[in-house]
């Protein structure tokens, strides 16, 4: 073969594949997709009172406005304290725009990070929770996750906070950790995976049960 | 500890039931023979066929079968370059996002056509809809088919019986194949079962704040094909495109099935399926210790993490470990499963952080790549790649007990041992020049995130990453800065993204090009009856050997550049 009529042929072959692998599969899946798990293919969105708040595949914070803005003229939050909260994330729970933290092992600045959300945590989980050393505080609720939008926490992070949504809603502790059993993700067939905590779904859950005030 | 393990212990064992059966298939559809799939894909192959005006069963020697890789992977990166280029024309763009910068479509285009699929774009940011469908999907799907072909030629060069024409087969005939019987139907289902599990499939934009798009078509390919490039930035660490327990195994077996499975295509089509499991439990043997060294470093927390007084160990209710980068439902056995997943083979994608894994977690995946996509490797790339380390352990071992090495009755002689060894060496080679360059110029600066031995590891995994067409990262190494999504005020570090296209493209091509050429010697040699003092290559003692050669090769040549990054880091607790 003549190398002119190789790259036509190349050109003809890039072609029809872009055309049947570039928008007859991707559109054909779509198609599927949506007859087939609608809701799925959609996102996973959650609705309250016929409104999306998020989905229940994505993590999302659960803060207070402080009023007081940071030197790039962001606001300051703190954590919610009637809510469930969520693992650290380097995002802010942004789903729009996703990055990794990049904390490196020997990383100095990431001992500060991790020393103030350990300091912060054991602050805001200490009062409800006496027994509460740093010793026990899981390690998932001072480090970032992968995605910045981990929608789940531990069962031992949610056993933590259990102690301060309970005395903030006026809850038996027993009807929260109740709570938390039903927002908890096991593994497929009690084998693959981790369980976690679904914050999202426990605190709407949490907010059915005992509105916040 | 033990329960992580059993996780580890059942994919291993489902990727073991698969390779006789996925194996067996490919070699049924590369030998032309009737398989279960004909009624679809046999249609599709023979319009396509008539739009190219081609004849599938004329032969190529090792030259036009060359020529044709070479020609189609151009003519696909200049589409896909255009593709990038014009996302402003585009259909499919409901956030109505503008071009990327020249240099970095330069390192994006190289980057889907070589395989590599490194990430220096961030996708729901940087590309439409159309980018990610027409121009990455595509090239995902044909990269793939490319190595697969190109292993596929060598095996035929392999087994080819002395004729006045040698032929490797004809690139055309393989590369459709590969796409219409093996990778898109397996895509087919992979995408279908990963919107059961919450993948997104959709071509909405922007809900309420979440960034979506049609994901699962893409990532069922991303993973089959070895890829790995995100829809998101953060990859198979997104929910929407990794959202639980199941999805994660889904994509891990999707990640490694075609890889491992094509060892055993190659025992068939050689006629010992003795052959193919040599290969596999050499690549097996590596793989697993990865896993392993792996699994036990992220158990344990990190100097920084015990600096601040976190308690890393196990606690009722959750796994400990180094959980910094890592998403709670992959907890620390899934994400460590996957990193040496991940980068044995070419694939790239992450559930995880790979720049916040421990100083030893993270040396795994360097070395990994240190193989050279050996073990298991990318799709075909994997193979091809082997079958340069058995003739050259053929030929080491052949000198050991002092006979004219051979293998499958032919004779190895000089000729082909100096383009194994160019083909073997080639991407250590520009691996090592490329990272030399970036760190003792000032240009490689910028694009350094971390300060300390993790400064150069990140340089050093961007460039083992790209030459080895990869695409994981250490992801603090940066070729794009991008104040807003849509690329508008975006600007590239052009040195990052030349470079890094450049070494992908070198270190994908040269070797295609080496070892189409041994395949073509290979082919025209007589084959001699096995005799009593052929070295065999189907026995315990030869994957040793085997084994050992890639280690020695493979790992040590960055001996000296893995102790200035991982290893300080894994055996000091200072902080930097």
């Amino acid at each position: 073969m003549k190398l002119g009529k190789e790259l036509l042929t190349a050109a003809i072959a890039i072609l029809v594949f872009t055309v049947v692998l570039g928008v007859a599969y991707p559109l054909v899946m779509t198609g599927i997709s949506q007859v087939a798990f609608p809701t799925k293919a959609d996102g996973s969105q959650v609705k309250v009172d016929g409104k999306v708040v998020g989905s229940r595949l994505i993590g999302k914070a659960f803060v207070l406005d402080t009023g007081k803005k940071d030197s790039d003229g962001n606001p300051i939050t703190r954590p919610d304290p009637r809510y469930f909260q969520p693992r650290p994330s380097q995002t802010d729970y942004s789903a729009t725009g996703t990055f990794f933290s990049n904390r490196g092992p020997n990383s100095a600045v990431g001992r500060f990070f991790f020393r103030d959300q350990l300091a912060g945590y054991m602050a805001l989980e200490g009062r409800y929770d006496p027994g509460l050393t740093k010793a026990k505080v899981p390690v998932d609720a001072v480090t970032t996750s992968g995605s910045g939008v981990d929608p789940h926490i531990s069962r031992a992070n949610a056993g933590i906070q259990a102690h301060r949504i309970a005395a903030v809603r006026h809850l038996p502790l027993d009807r929260v950790d109740k709570l938390i059993a039903d927002n908890t993700d096991g593994r497929f067939l009690g084998v693959i995976g981790e369980p976690g905590v679904n914050v999202l779904e426990l605190n709407l859950a949490l907010d059915k049960e005992a509105p916040a005030r | 500890m033990i329960q992580g393990f059993l996780q580890i212990a059942i994919f291993c064992a489902l990727i073991v039931a698969v390779v006789p059966l996925l194996g067996g298939h490919m070699a049924r559809v590369f030998r032309g023979e009737r398989t279960f799939i004909d009624p679809v894909a046999a249609p599709m192959e023979r319009f396509t066929y008539r739009l190219l005006r081609i004849d599938p069963e004329r032969g190529q020697d090792w030259k036009v079968y060359a020529r044709s890789v070479i020609g189609f992977s151009l003519a696909g990166w200049l589409v896909l370059f255009l593709i990038l280029r014009t996302q402003t024309l585009h259909p499919f763009n409901p956030q109505n996002f503008h071009s990327g910068t020249w240099d970095l479509s330069f390192n994006t285009a190289s980057s889907f056509v070589t395989n590599t699929n490194w990430q220096f774009y961030g996708g729901e940011t940087t590309l439409s809809y159309f980018s990610q469908m027409a121009g990455l999907t595509v090239q995902n799907f044909v990269s793939a088919a490319t190595g697969v072909a190109v292993a596929i030629a060598l095996i035929r060069g392999i087994m080819a019986r002395r004729s006045a024409t040698p032929t490797l087969g004809n690139f055309w005939q393989d590369l459709v194949r590969a796409t219409f019987y093996v990778l898109l139907p397996i895509s087919i289902i992979g995408a279908v079962l990963l919107v059961s599990q919450g993948v997104l499939q959709t071509l909405g934009g922007t809900v309420a704040g979440l960034a979506r798009g049609p994901v699962a078509s893409q990532e069922a390919i991303k993973e089959l094909g070895t890829n790995g490039g995100g829809f998101f930035n953060v990859n198979s660490a997104y929910p929407f495109e990794n959202p639980t327990g199941l999805s994660n195994l889904i994509e891990l077996f999707l990640i490694l099935c075609i890889p491992a499975s094509l060892t055993y295509t190659y025992g068939r089509m050689v006629g010992s399926r003795r052959q193919g499991w040599a290969l596999f439990s050499a690549m097996s043997a590596l793989f697993i210790a990865s896993v392993v060294v792996v699994y036990i470093a992220e158990i344990h927390g990190t100097p920084a993490q015990h600096a601040a007084g976190v308690h890393t160990g196990i606690i009722d209710g959750s796994t400990g470990g180094n959980l910094e980068g890592k998403d709670q439902r992959f907890g620390i056995a899934n994400s460590a499963l996957w990193t040496a997943v991940t980068t044995v083979t070419s694939c790239g994608a992450v559930n995880a952080a790979f720049e916040s894994l421990t100083g030893i977690g993270g040396l795994v995946p360097m070395v990994d790549l240190g193989y050279g996509e050996s073990v298991f490797g990318g799709v075909g790339t994997g193979l091809y790649t082997m079958l340069l380390y058995v003739l050259l352990a053929v030929f080491i071992g052949g000198l050991m007990v002092g006979r004219t090495p051979e293998f499958l009755g032919k004779k190895v002689e000089a000729r082909e041992i100096k383009l194994v060894s160019l083909g073997v060496l080639v991407t250590p080679l520009a691996v090592l020049l490329s990272t030399g360059v970036a760190m003792a110029t000032k240009y490689g600066k910028p694009s350094i995130f971390a300060s300390g031995p993790q400064g150069f590891s990140e340089s050093l995994y961007a460039y083992m990453s790209q030459a080895n067409n990869n695409g994981s990262a250490f992801a603090g190494y940066t070729g794009y800065y991008q104040p807003n999504p849509g690329n508008i005020g975006a600007h590239g570090i052009t040195f990052a993204d030349l470079l890094g296209g450049v070494t992908m493209l070198g270190a994908r091509f040269a070797p295609i090009l080496l070892v189409l050429a041994v395949a073509g010697t290979l082919a025209g040699k007589r084959v001699a009856p096995q005799g009593a003092g052929t070295l065999r290559t189907d026995t315990p003692t030869f994957v040793a050997l085997l084994g050992g050669t890639v280690v020695l090769i493979g790992a040590l040549t960055f001996f000296p550049a893995l102790l200035l990054g991982p290893v300080v880091q894994g055996m000091t607790d200072r902080l930097f």
